[in-house]
């Protein structure tokens, strides 16, 4: 209680500053747009949107695409099931295929700076290991972006419901869940990769969706039983809103916290996910690769050649910090408690307020 | 008169926030001696409880205290957490705004009090038992040995507050600190825990520090009174001076923004309802029950209730806590089924109406909620919120829509640049003011009021109700105000409803209700409501206690 209340106190003077940066804003904006401005300046979130956006636009250009007769060619000369010679210059005595990436400049040791043949270095049998980790990142990406968006919109849809309308809804989507969590994904996913053999990975990530919304609905379906009872669901029941309303735009917004953290756990979880089943024969099977699988199959080869560790490792981080900074940012600007982080200039002016507010006491 | 046990010279509380340090209560000076009341004042903001607290250095880490606090002449400021804990407890202790909050769920009274016993005497357990129950048998809890095996949420209110004020005596301290201690208790029950705070007082020739908003409670207590505004001490006094001759403008102010009950002043009701015209709201026979849920048995809160409300008329609906006022309050617009009855409302019967029935009324009903803090979407910026009743009805969109929430903020006397603005952002005052725009977007015929000054302060209360009552002389329409404050419903309503444990107790014209009531529950309510004026609150006191004993 205590510190509640003194807390408040802080607040209070903080918000005072707050108000005085705010004023200037006069003209009409709706949620969204005002979601949308609070986004932007978050400088992380924009780092990252830019990061993921340039890492997609590198990936998925690296490979040549078909259309008809037509073929567009990818930036990246190899393919990632060509076979080629298995290069030893350079390398250290025993170790085959090392990268030939140079990021030391030539006045310090002469050979300057340079892309080189494969810059990745090369798998044991003469891939290309660049074209390899272009291939396996558009392969998890994919995955990540379809159980994101499929787990993330079943599992909002039905916790919403369920929380919203309480009763029998509630009772029989609530059982559902349970029953979905407890059919044990891999052993259900290797069953049927048994017998029907790969089936590509747009359905292993349409199959992990389907079973991946679960945890959300359950922690969706708890925050809309506490916000339910909220007075502005009423306020807003009296002012005509519809049910539909009501979910979308007075509930959800005020559950997007929960949301956004889970899904980006979600997504990211969703790479080991895939490696695990890719492992078991059902989804990315070799000669095809996902940065999981790379990892997976390579792990052995850390203290030789860590480069074909380093590399996928290196993708996967990016992606799912990019994708974290990126929740933070959204669940930042959705809540308007959240206190936006003064520049110099506005810190330096609220703190000669403060002064002047201190000299005339 | 004797040595004071609290004296506090120059005493400077700063917080430090984002690398400025603000300051919260600035060079105080006052003492207390045992057996005296000294009431500090003000509203919230004002500072009044970072002074209780900071006397036994009670805040948080980025506080800063300078100046001196002396407790029974030993130096407070800078000292030694272990003498502060052998002090807090001892000889200053604390009863806290909220009981609920401030004692343990988990654990018994019993266990509460014996532990505050063992820690600062040398006791063995059964000894520290027989005393928690002799403390129980003081604040007259019922039961006493009964009571000392509950939990706190097995206790009323009152009783709760009861047994927090038992923890405090537990040691015999000194002084009392007591935080705002009636606040969230009903005026009756507020009377009783007064009347034992007094007790207490003279028995154990204790000094009670009283901080407080209320103006009644403080002409009940105090002795000396404090006023403080912005971290200042404005105006310092016996109750007397301040009371009848109050020096500084903003105690003047403040006073004259309480509202009193059965005062002379009156403010004129210049709209005229309209009794010969059909009701705007009319309930027959109203019954609601929250259904049975689980192992909780269906509860009855409203039974056979009527109540017609007739164009232009404001008519006020009070009683206590968990009287089922909010009840009808809510079934009025149709927020609740009710269980038997009729409900009409500007002649459409809603008793049993399907959602696109009450969308069709929505348009002639409005609601201003309790809580500003929790009636408006956080995430919603508030013009959407105002907004959004016009829209909904399809009345404006756009362009006209942005006129219209403009012109309702100029309504309620808020800049329109508010309109991107949160809620957060907005103090209590300016969101109660927002609810008021909200309701009245559509210009309904009848608009219900659920306690909307209760979380306000006095003086931002009574530029609310001028507000409330400049609009509906302007916009005329009928109003249900629900409100446990007689004294509010006092000044704004023309006819008086009592409500007492789901029943109607009594309905009539104000001065009749006020002045010649007839119900004993009604008679019983008036009486417990402090005036904040000494010499008639000691009055009205004494008659009271006669009555009860009677």
């Amino acid at each position: 209680m205590i510190f509640k209340r003194k807390q408040k106190v802080v607040e209070n003077l903080a918000e005072a500053n707050e108000n005085a940066i705010f004023n200037k804003e006069t003209e009409g904006l709706s949620q969204g747009q005002i979601v949308f401005r609070r986004f932007v300046r978050h400088k992380a979130a924009m780092i990252s949107v830019f990061v993921l956006f340039s890492l997609i636009m590198i990936v998925f250009t690296s490979s040549g695409v078909k259309i008809g007769p037509f073929t567009i060619p990818g930036w990246w000369q190899y393919k990632f099931d060509q076979l080629l010679d298995l290069r030893t210059e350079g390398c250290p005595p025993g170790v085959v295929g090392c990268p030939t990436l140079d990021m030391v400049p030539s006045f310090i040791d002469g050979t300057g700076m340079g892309l080189g043949m494969h810059p990745f270095g090369q798998d044991d049998i003469g891939h290309d290991y660049l074209s390899m980790v272009m291939r396996g990142a558009q392969r998890s990406i994919y995955v990540m972006v379809v159980i994101g968006f499929l787990g993330g919109s079943i599992g909002i849809v039905v916790g919403s419901i369920s929380g919203y309308f309480r009763g029998w809804v509630d009772a029989l989507l609530m059982r559902l869940t349970d029953f979905v969590i407890t059919i044990p994904t891999i052993i259900i996913g290797s069953v049927v990769g048994y017998h029907f053999g790969n089936l590509g990975v747009g359905f292993l990530a349409f199959y992990l969706g389907i079973f991946a919304w679960t945890g959300l609905s359950r922690l969706v379906r708890g925050e809309f039983l506490k916000l339910r009872e909220m007075e502005f669901v009423d306020a807003a029941r009296v002012a005509g809103a519809s049910n539909r309303r009501i979910i979308f735009k007075h509930i959800l917004p005020n559950a997007v916290g929960i949301i956004i953290v889970s899904i980006t756990l979600l997504m990211s979880g969703a790479i080991l996910l895939e490696t695990a089943l890719s492992y078991l024969g059902f989804g990315v099977v070799a000669p095809d690769v996902s940065l999981g699988s790379l990892i997976s199959q390579f792990q052995d080869s850390f203290t030789i050649r860590p480069w074909l560790f380093w590399w996928p490792g290196l993708f996967i981080i990016t992606i799912a910090l990019s994708i974290n900074f990126i929740g933070d940012g959204l669940r930042d600007a959705f809540d308007p408690r959240q206190r936006r982080r003064l520049g110099k200039k506005e810190k330096a002016a609220s703190r000669d307020q403060a002064k002047i507010a201190a000299a005339s006491n | 008169m004797s040595e004071p046990i609290l004296k506090v010279k120059d005493f400077t509380v700063e917080f430090w926030v984002d690398g400025v340090w603000y300051p919260a209560a600035i060079n105080m000076n006052f003492q207390i001696a045992p057996g005296e009341v000294l009431a500090i004042v003000g509203e919230s903001g004002s500072g009044k409880s970072t002074t209780g607290m900071g006397l036994m250095s009670l805040l948080a880490t980025n506080a800063r205290m300078t100046g001196s606090v002396q407790v029974k002449g030993h130096e407070m400021i800078g000292a030694k957490p272990s003498v502060l804990r052998k002090y807090r407890g001892k000889e200053v202790a604390y009863i806290f705004q909220e009981p609920m909050t401030a004692l343990n769920p988990v654990y018994t009274i019993g266990f509460q009090i014996v532990e505050t016993l063992r820690t600062h005497f040398d006791m063995g357990p059964n000894q520290a038992k027989d005393r928690a129950i002799e403390l129980l048998t003081l604040v007259d809890i019922p039961n006493p040995a009964g009571s000392f095996n509950k939990y706190p949420h097995q206790l009323s209110g009152g009783q709760r507050q009861r047994a927090m004020i038992a923890q405090a005596l537990a040691c015999d301290p000194g002084l009392l600190v007591a935080d705002e201690p009636t606040t969230a208790l009903d005026v009756t029950v507020q009377a009783e825990i007064l009347d034992l705070m007094r007790g207490l007082k003279d028995k154990l020739n204790s000094a009670i520090l009283l901080i407080t908003h209320d103006m009644g409670v403080v002409a009940d207590m105090a002795d000396e009174i404090l006023v403080m505004k912005d971290g200042l001490t404005v105006e310092h006094g016996t109750a007397d001076e301040i009371f009848n001759r109050p020096s500084h403008p903003y105690t003047k102010e403040l006073l004259g923004a309480v509202p009193k009950l059965g005062s002379s002043v009156k403010r004129i009701l210049k709209a005229d309802p309209s009794k010969g015209s059909a009701p705007v709201l009319n309930l027959e026979n109203v019954t609601i029950e929250y259904p049975k849920r689980g192992r909780i048995p269906a509860f009855t809160a409203v039974k056979e209730f009527n109540l017609q409300i007739f164009p232009g008329e404001i008519v006020g609906l009070v009683g206590e806590s968990g009287s089922g006022k909010t009840t009808v309050g809510r079934a009025a617009i149709g927020l609740l089924p009710i269980k038997a009855g009729k409900i009409e409302i500007v002649g459409t019967d809603i008793s049993h109406a399907t959602q696109k029935d009450l969308f069709a009324i929505r348009r002639h009903t409005g609601i201003v909620f309790q809580d500003p803090a929790s009636s408006l979407n956080p995430r919603l910026p508030i013009g959407e919120s105002i907004g959004e009743p016009i829209f909904l009805a399809g009345i404006a969109k756009g362009e006209a829509l942005n006129k219209k929430i403009e012109d309702l903020l100029d309504q309620v006397e808020l800049p329109r640049s508010y309109r991107n603005r949160y809620p957060h952002e907005l103090s209590g005052g300016q969101r109660q003011r927002i609810g008021i725009a909200r309701a009245l977007a559509l210009t309904p015929d009848l608009l219900i009021a659920d306690e909307p000054t209760s979380a306000l302060d006095v003086s931002v209360q009574a530029r609310f109700l001028d507000l409330l009552q400049d609009l509906q002389d302007k916009l005329k329409f009928a109003c249900l105000f629900i409100s446990h404050d007689l004294a509010v419903v006092d000044i704004l309503t023309h006819r008086i409803a009592v409500m007492q444990d789901g029943r109607l107790v009594e309905v009539g014209e104000r001065d009749q209700i006020l002045k010649h009531a007839k119900d004993p529950y009604t008679q019983r309510l008036i009486a417990a409501v402090p005036v904040p004026n000494p010499a008639e609150q000691k009055i009205r006191r004494e008659a009271r206690l006669a009555a009860i004993k009677k």
